[in-house]
């Protein structure tokens, strides 16, 4: 290669390579605060505030899930298989909001236990099936077929480099 | 024995008018094949798949929102190299491929966000969280602008394709980030439906279709690229004689 070219390519890859390190640092960094919420083994552990705007996520807990027939009021227990907690909230939850399924609320902690919702917005997982498959996946007793995404779950809830 | 033939492409392929004499036979084939392809993966997703066990039909903008993310996203990675090559070896036809590159996916990045939004209302319940991957991807709908207001707003074509090949080429880190956001960070968007390892989270009878429409959106985007690519050429080669000849013979 001719020198001009190599030393035009040689600048160009560092400065690549540089800026390539500078964001990786950076994403690295703000880990915290570009993930969307805090996940209940964090609340757990005593990572996010009290009585600050925040987001938490994670599985609604089955057979927890109560809801008063006379107002909007439902509360459910959230959970990442490492910790728990009560979340309330008031108004209409998504359609796809169902027990077992990942959610993402938008709120305050009021305490350790008890989050006070505003939002509650359904995370859908990476699965796409007829519900003709599913039904039968049911019947057959695969342990993916009644919590909705067997992989993508366990992957999103597992708290991992932190 | 490849690498000889990857080189004799490069240079054959850097001549402009050899560019142009060849995708004036490529086109006519590629056009109705892009076509076909996109059509057939379309109408086969959007009519004939069967529904999602949970969303029902709404699930049915993936065979819009994936195959525009990822022609947004390869287009970038692709004008990225182009980028490269125009800073590196100053080739003139990498600067002009550089150009036919970020209009449509420009606009591939912009259907990407608008179908997204629209499924995360029912799905999710909001249009837009500034979560890491739909973060990311609106900073790459600002790099394509980025990159096509500085190939404008530069007088000199050459001096222009520099400028915008360098900013080309940091935006790939974006890329990077964009693809890997929702396995890196907490996100509510989900992880990647179909992998290039491991078994895809899709049923065949939805994966087909899906995967037909991705082919015929790139082969949409290739087309595109090449005629814009000839527009590009035969204005910067304007004063050759090859260009006045094809000119006088009525684009013969």
């Amino acid at each position: 290669m001719n020198p001009v070219r190599k030393q035009r390519l040689l600048v160009v890859l560092a400065v690549l390579i540089g800026l390539g390190i500078a964001c990786g640092l950076m994403f690295y960094a703000l880990r915290q605060n570009i993930n969307l919420f805090y996940t209940p083994q964090q609340i757990a552990a005593g990572e996010a505030p009290l009585d600050a705007q925040m987001r938490v996520g994670g599985l609604v807990e089955p057979g927890t899930v109560i809801r008063n027939p006379e107002t909007l009021d439902v509360t459910f227990g959230l959970t990442d298989g490492k910790g728990r907690f009560t979340v309330h909230y008031q108004g209409i939850l998504p359609d796809l909001f169902r027990e077992g399924q990942g959610i993402v609320a938008n709120g305050t902690l009021v305490s350790r236990t008890r989050f006070e919702a505003e939002e509650v917005l359904a995370k859908h997982d990476e699965t796409y099936m007829p519900p003709e498959v599913q039904e039968a996946l049911e019947k057959a007793g695969h342990p993916g077929a009644s919590k909705a995404d067997p992989k993508g779950g366990e992957k999103e809830y597992t708290p991992s480099g932190y | 024995m490849v690498w000889q033939t990857i080189k004799r492409w490069y240079h054959m392929l850097g001549s402009p008018r050899y560019f142009y004499t060849f995708s004036s036979a490529l086109l006519p084939w590629l056009t109705p094949i892009a076509l076909l392809v996109f059509t057939v993966g379309i109408v086969w997703g959007l009519a004939f798949a069967p529904s999602d066990y949970q969303q029902g039909n709404s699930y049915r903008i993936i065979f819009i929102h994936v195959p525009a993310s990822s022609g947004a996203l390869m287009g970038y990675v692709a004008m990225g190299v182009a980028g490269l090559v125009a800073v590196v070896w100053r080739m003139k036809m990498a600067e002009v491929m550089m150009k036919a590159i970020a209009p449509f996916g420009a606009a591939l990045a912009a259907i990407s966000l608008a179908t997204g939004a629209l499924w995360g209302k029912p799905t999710w319940g909001t249009y837009w969280q500034w979560d890491a991957r739909m973060t990311s991807m609106l900073i790459l709908l600002f790099m394509y602008v980025g990159v096509i207001a500085l190939q404008n707003v530069i007088r000199d074509p050459r001096q222009a394709a520099r400028a915008a090949g360098l900013l080309a080429m940091v935006g790939v880190i974006n890329v990077i980030i964009v693809k890997y956001s929702v396995e890196w960070v907490q996100t509510l968007h989900q992880g990647s439906t179909l992998k290039l390892v491991g078994e895809s989270t899709i049923n065949p009878a939805m994966k087909y279709p899906l995967l037909i429409s991705m082919l015929g959106t790139w082969l949409l985007y290739a087309v595109n690229v090449l005629v814009r690519a000839r527009t590009e050429v035969v204005w910067r080669e304007r004063r050759s004689k090859w260009v006045r000849k094809l000119v006088k013979g009525g684009g013969q």
